[in-house]
């Protein structure tokens, strides 16, 4: 056992789990407030990732390398995940919120194969995959058994930080209480003067950012970067807000650090099982708790 | 009924196109094209059946023509290899039959896959239903990848077995089936489970039951469409059957009409026709305005026709309705 | 005689909240037996209860002298215990007819291979539930309706659509949740007549939901009342009618 759970697969696991949650996030938000699995968030992310690299070059003339550097391409990637979000959600998504359900998963789809095609096929982005700069210069640090490098820091800070704005935003500002407010009830909300389609519309912003800023992240931890890179990642993603309760903010937070960590060391046993650990877990879910650790019931009025 | 009229329809086009052929007014590359649109045919009619009559929403179908393309692909070499019976070859006597059997155990093993997948997800609505059959076919493709005795991500080397008349065949096998299935007492409870599935519950349908079979039949259809594939190119890949694909015969399915059989078929001649034409002008494109363009544009395309359909025109082609040819219901009144 | 429902004791919750309380019931065979109370008061969950989509955190249920707690919906209805729905729940791509034969379909022998390969005693088989659902139609006057999409059909012909489907089940008991939910006085006067038809006809027992009081009183040989999920008054319409609690659980405390 000593060999799959140590220091240094624990620290993988966090590492691979910050991602993960920021992903959780975006989609447990969209899910929260309008009850559709976004199908082309990972594609947010991947979004995300590969304006992180463009931005890089085209900053790096200006600036030298760096923090400041790096500041600005994460703003970048988050900038370009929301809007790409937003977008989607004022052509494929609105027009479809009052129809059926399976309407607008379906084009979810759509939209997510669109994206994935779109950046494989236009010239210069190319379905080849692309190496991400060093954005910042790698460093690693040895300790307790284990190697730690700056990137890990990064990843766990940058998701720490992100995670506790979103927190302070939902829970003490007067948007995050609106947005609350159109998940448990879309129609009291509008009774009560609420314009729903605006916070749907920066719900899906913010979702979108995160993903960005994660597709930064994996960038930069994980340097291969190509345009179906979104599909897994996204797929273990909602597996990880669906464990820790679809629609709940902390939970999407909770199952992605867990389901990093279940990952990491299933894979340091067998890299099959790795793959296939995220989907036990959500058959695992799906038939013992389908609300997941901290999600409620809703009951059907039958 | 109107079975003998779907026959003669059947018979008059696989005469047509034979005889063409035979002039070689249909040439190889054409001959391809159709057969290509008879597989996408089997494909579709059976996702069709799955989600637009039973009300499953399965995203994995490509995952169930994988276990078919692999089983019978495996099969066939294997008895090319050991030469049984002796002169085992394109064309040998013989030969058709053991592809044939091959094909049908590749189906036969795709509906044991759909069957066990059917059970857990049982439970499962709409959304959820539609993450865990996509990740089962992402699994499957991972352990594929995994098995090197059938190449992994290189691939496996199938044998061209591969005719019109025996896709004809089958297409039209599968075409027939499904609508005889919905067009009985059977159908009729598939439908229900899809309109309403506690009424169809509390009407004495054994939802569990039809749903299963809905899968299981489903996913034998694609299997025998993965095996006629892969012994039509040569090869097959378990980049072949991930999520993405199995996102194409979705589109097929939506763009034709969820429940309408026909509308699956026209959408896909129509849309395999259209990979052509694109690929094509995409070439063309490429030759002489010296433009960069990758052949990813025609998934584009496609990804846009999926948004389209659903913003303009959710019930497809067909809107839902089937040809006069296909129509099974007995006026009453 | 042995009544043909028997429960006893039948308690659910619903997490903390208690539904449905300690239930005690037995319905006569052939009789038109009401269920009544406020909104909320467990009514409907009472039929869910009976009918198998809830299984009761206590007490027994018996069917014909047989237990039927913890059996599957299907299973239930199968052995004879058939429901309509309060909000209706239809078939709506699927013709009238269709939805009538749906609700048949437990009856057809025929296998899936037998249909695929349109054998004789297939289509025999066809052929007989066709007429039979014709029948059926024919008696709620829907026979002009017959291929008519679901959906397209009108508020008070789908009411007689489910009941048509109810009854195809071959019951010997059927729910009726709120049959007169939304109808106008005269259709409610044509509901009554039908409901004393089909009793009698299909020699079913009917138990029913309904708040339209003059169709209760006039058609219901006995009446149950149920106030925050417990019975506060059970027995023949007029003297239920008479009880003060029953007054006091509609119209609240002070009299009227």
């Amino acid at each position: 056992m000593g060999s799959i759970i140590n220091t240094q697969q624990v620290i993988n696991g966090l590492q691979l789990g910050s991602i993960y949650a920021l992903i959780a996030l975006g989609y447990t938000m969209v899910y929260g407030i309008v009850r559709l699995i976004n199908f082309a968030h990972g594609d947010f992310f991947m979004l995300g990732a590969y304006a992180a690299y463009a931005s890089f070059y085209v900053f790096n003339s200006f600036i030298g390398e760096g923090s400041p550097l790096a500041f600005l391409v994460l703003i970048v990637a988050m900038i370009a995940g929301g809007a790409i979000a937003s977008l989607s959600n004022l052509l494929a998504y609105k027009p479809l919120r009052y129809k059926p359900k399976l309407s607008s998963l379906v084009t979810a789809i759509g939209v997510s194969m669109f994206l994935e095609y779109f950046f494989s096929a236009f010239p210069f982005i190319g379905p080849s995959p692309r190496g991400f700069p060093e954005i910042l210069p790698k460093v690693i640090y040895r300790g307790f058994g284990a190697e730690i490098s700056n990137y890990v820091i990064i990843d766990l800070v940058v998701a720490a930080i992100l995670m506790s704005g979103l927190t302070f935003l939902i829970q003490k500002t007067s948007l995050g209480r609106a947005m609350r407010a159109v998940s448990q009830d879309k129609d009291a909300a509008k009774l009560m003067g609420i314009d729903v389609e605006r916070i749907i519309t920066w719900t899906f912003a913010i979702g979108g950012a995160f993903a960005g800023a994660a597709g930064l992240l994996a960038g930069l931890t994980y340097p291969r970067i190509d345009p179906y890179m979104g599909i897994i990642p996204g797929l273990k993603a909602f597996i990880a807000a669906v464990l820790g309760g679809i629609g709940n903010v902390p939970g999407a937070m909770l199952g992605g650090y867990i389901l990093g960590l279940a990952e990491t060391f299933a894979n340091a046993y067998n890299s099959i099982l790795g793959d296939g650990i995220a989907f036990a877990v959500l058959i695992i879910v799906l038939l013992v708790r389908p609300t997941g650790i901290l999600g409620e019931k809703i009951a059907d009025k039958i | 009924m109107k079975f003998p009229k779907f026959l003669a329809a059947a018979a008059v086009f696989y005469a047509v196109i034979m005889i063409l052929s035979t002039l070689n007014i249909l040439n190889g590359y054409f001959m391809i094209i159709i057969n290509k649109s008879l597989i996408f045919v089997i494909l579709a009619v059976s996702l069709n059946l799955i989600n637009g009559i039973t009300g499953q929403f399965s995203l994995g179908h490509m995952g169930f023509a994988g276990i078919g393309a692999y089983v019978s692909g495996t099969i066939t070499a294997i008895i090319l290899k050991l030469q049984i019976p002796h002169s085992f070859s394109m064309g040998a006597v013989g030969s058709e039959a053991i592809f044939i059997g091959a094909i049908i155990i590749g189906g036969i093993m795709a509906a044991f896959v759909g069957f066990l997948i059917g059970f857990p997800s049982l439970r499962l609505k709409g959304d959820y239903l539609a993450i865990v059959t996509l990740g089962f076919g992402e699994i499957i493709k991972t352990i594929i990848n995994a098995i090197d005795y059938v190449g992994g991500p290189r691939g496996l080397s199938v044998p061209n077995f591969s005719n019109f008349t025996m896709i004809f065949v089958f297409a039209f096998i599968t075409v027939a089936v499904i609508r005889n299935t919905i067009a009985s007492s059977h159908g009729r409870a598939m439908l229900a489970v899809r309109e309403n599935e506690l009424a169809a519950d509390l009407s004495g349908v054994d939802t569990t039951r039809y749903k299963v079979t809905g899968f299981a039949m489903g996913a034998f259809f694609a299997g025998i469409a993965g095996g006629l594939l892969a012994h039509l190119i040569y090869f097959t890949t378990p980049s072949q059957f991930g999520f993405l694909p199995s996102a194409m015969i979705l589109i097929l399915v939506y763009a034709g009409g969820m429940g309408s059989l026909t509308g699956s078929m026209i959408a896909a001649f129509l849309l395999t026709f259209l990979t052509e034409v694109l690929r094509i002008g995409i070439d063309w494109l490429n030759q002489t305005a010296k433009l960069p363009i990758g052949p990813e544009w025609t998934m584009v395309v496609y990804a846009l026709i999926l948004i389209l359909v659903m913003l303009f025109k959710p019930n497809g082609l067909m809107g839902g309705k089937e040809a006069k040819i296909l129509i099974l219901e007995r006026k009453t009144t | 005689m042995k009544p043909i429902l028997s429960i006893k004791g039948m308690t659910h919750y619903f997490g903390g909240l208690k539904a449905v309380s300690n239930f005690n019931f037995d319905i006569p065979e052939g009789v038109i037996y009401g269920l009544i109370g406020p909104n909320g008061s467990g009514k409907t969950t009472t039929f869910n209860l009976i009918t198998g989509i809830y299984t009761p955190t206590e007490g027994e249920i018996t069917f014909e002298g047989k237990p039927i707690k913890g059996m599957k919906p299907y299973r239930i209805v199968q052995g004879g215990v058939a429901r309509t729905f309060q909000n209706l729940r239809i078939f709506g791509a699927m013709s009238a007819i269709d939805n009538i034969l749906v609700a048949r379909h437990y009856t057809v022998k025929s296998g899936l291979a037998s249909s695929i390969l349109r054998t004789k005693s297939f289509l025999r088989e066809e052929e007989a539930i066709h007429e039979e659902a014709m029948n059926l139609l024919k008696m709620m006057h829907l026979e002009s309706r017959a291929d008519e999409m679901a959906k397209n059909l009108p508020y008070g012909e789908l009411r007689r659509l489910e009941i048509a489907r109810a009854l195809a089940t071959k019951p010997k008991l059927i729910l009726l949740d709120e049959p007169a939910a939304g109808m106008n006085p005269k259709e409610v006067q044509e509901l009554m007549a039908l409901i004393k038809q089909v009793r009698d006809d299909f020699k079913v027992t009917v138990f029913l939901i309904e708040h339209h009081m003059h169709l209760v009183m006039n058609i219901c040989e006995y009446l149950k009342v149920l106030d925050f999920g417990e019975t506060i008054a059970e027995g023949l319409p007029l003297e239920v009618g008479k009880n003060p609690k029953v007054l006091e659980a509609y119209l609240g405390k002070g009299g009227h």
